[in-house]
């Protein structure tokens, strides 16, 4: 309560200063969810088009040259589909179930850092929604949500399908949340915040952390996988088993809403593993390269973009190699193999810390 | 504005307020374009072409249960596990050999969950 009060108080002193600072996060806010947008539309192109490399086939071709107008082409489609409810469904809850998967989708990229800071409008500007010292957190709380848009969806449905795709998704998705927690415990021993941003300052001229948390970042992205419905672990929407899953109901843009939630989810925690094992938008050689100010943070940003386009690849790469796993298989994984590896990875990164003399 | 101030909230609202506008959007638009023509079959509930029998909410496995009780006990722990790794470099050595304790404790209980076959899906 004091400090909302300090912050008002802050904001009745500096009040230009805080309509520049608004306006600034609204700038931002708009980019960083048109980028969300973007990337998520052209990663259903992507994935076609990896697919069919790897299938010898050629993928999109008809929308545009080489087919890059397709996302645009199946947004419209998307629009103007019929649109339809389930007679016995829960009319709101059906309704109210994409819904929630895009916001918490869209609502996770906020603490990402996409660029180092720069002088500018007398303030310093950060490229980053947000940077609150619980980044990690919050991230965490927001995915969680997430599993509420396909829980009432696939509940809301009233079709047996749906209503597997649903439970299968939520306990899928609830046990590989434990093993991500712990493995990201191990790295917030070493860097000792929970801000993304600083995470990533602390790699500046420095081994990125996946060099000292090799088991935490392998535990990390399968994790990511199984969070993000990925295959292997798409046994929610297995088409041989429960025709769509969790969205087997669904038509129009409520099912785009649905598809589209995956693949932001996809970009994020492609974002957030780079951010946080991969040293983010840090350049290597960064001092030597002797550059600063805008362009800098240009080409920070298109650095950390590679990453990102990278770990996207990795995922559609393995969704097209790795047949799904069985239901019983996926939780032997999460269960007794993750997460008694996360935990000993974290005694391991105590252990190490203790001998190298880091700890007070 | 980089000292971690509540300030730092508020961008959050409006990025909060953004997806909103984008949802409902999306959801009024598609309302509203799209073709209407109900028929009493096609609004069935979809069960590979076979007529549907009753209702869906019936009871399901206890096994998803069981996952969602344990997660909730686990999940506090690593939650619990927070607070130390921020501060781990500060807590000096019993504050690893109080984790390590922690743990012990934990992974007793992990054994049996095991023994008791909760994790069991046969």
């Amino acid at each position: 309560m004091q400090e909302i009060t300090q912050a008002l108080h802050l904001f009745q002193k500096n009040k230009s200063n805080m309509v520049t600072y608004i306006l600034i996060k609204f700038i931002l806010v708009l980019f960083v969810f048109l980028l969300a947008l973007t990337v998520a539309a052209y990663s259903t192109y992507g994935e076609r088009k990896v697919s069919a490399l790897m299938q010898d086939r050629i993928g999109p071709d008809r929308a545009g040259p080489y087919g890059l107008l397709q996302p645009l082409a199946d947004g419209i489609k998307m629009f103007t589909k019929e649109e339809l409810i389930p007679t016995n469904s829960s009319k709101y809850l059906f309704v109210l179930g994409p819904s929630i998967a895009m916001l918490t989708a869209l609502m996770a990229g906020v603490v990402i850092p996409w660029a180092g800071p720069i002088e500018a409008f007398g303030q310093q500007l950060t490229f980053q929604v947000s940077d609150i010292n619980i980044g990690i957190l919050y991230i965490f709380s927001v995915v969680s949500i997430g599993v509420y848009g396909i829980m009432i969806g696939g509940w809301a449905s009233n079709n047996k399908y749906s209503l597997l795709g649903a439970l299968r998704a939520s306990s899928q998705m609830i046990s590989y949340e434990i093993a991500m927690g712990l493995a990201i415990v191990a790295l917030v021993m070493k860097s000792g915040t929970l801000s993304l941003g600083e995470i990533v300052t602390q790699q500046q001229g420095d081994w990125i952390n996946v060099v000292y948390q090799p088991l935490g970042f392998l535990i990390f992205l399968i994790c990511a996988f199984a969070e993000t419905n990925r295959a292997p672990f798409d046994l929610p929407e297995c088409e041989t088993e429960l025709i769509g899953g969790y969205h087997t109901e669904y038509s129009s843009m409520k099912l785009g809403l649905f598809l589209f939630a995956e693949y932001i989810n996809m970009f994020v925690s492609s974002a957030v593993i780079s951010a946080l094992y991969f040293g983010g938008y840090n350049l290597p050689f960064q001092a030597a390269l002797g550059l600063e100010g805008p362009w800098l943070a240009v080409l920070q940003f298109g650095f950390f973009f590679l990453k990102i386009v990278f770990f996207i690849f990795l995922f559609m790469w393995v969704r097209w190699t790795i047949p799904r796993f069985r239901y019983d298989q996926l939780l032997h994984l999460g269960w007794k193999i993750l997460l008694p590896l996360a935990i000993l990875n974290i005694i391991i990164t105590g252990l190490v810390m203790w001998a190298n003399g880091s700890l007070a | 504005m980089g000292d971690h101030s509540i300030i730092e909230f508020l961008p959050i609202f409006l990025m909060f307020l953004v997806a909103l506008g984008f949802v409902v959007f999306t959801i009024w638009v598609t309302h509203k374009l799209g073709p209407r023509k109900k028929t009493e079959v096609k609004n069935e509930a979809f069960e590979c072409g076979v007529e549907s029998v009753g209702n869906a909410r019936t009871p399901f496995s206890i096994k998803y249960f069981l996952v969602a009780i344990l997660f909730v006990l686990f999940d506090i722990e690593v939650i619990f596990m927070y607070p130390w790794a921020v501060n781990f470099k500060q807590l000096g050595i019993w504050g690893l050999v109080e984790m390590f304790i922690y743990v012990a404790i934990l992974l007793i209980g992990f054994a049996y969950i095991i023994k008791k076959d909760a994790l069991k899906w046969d």
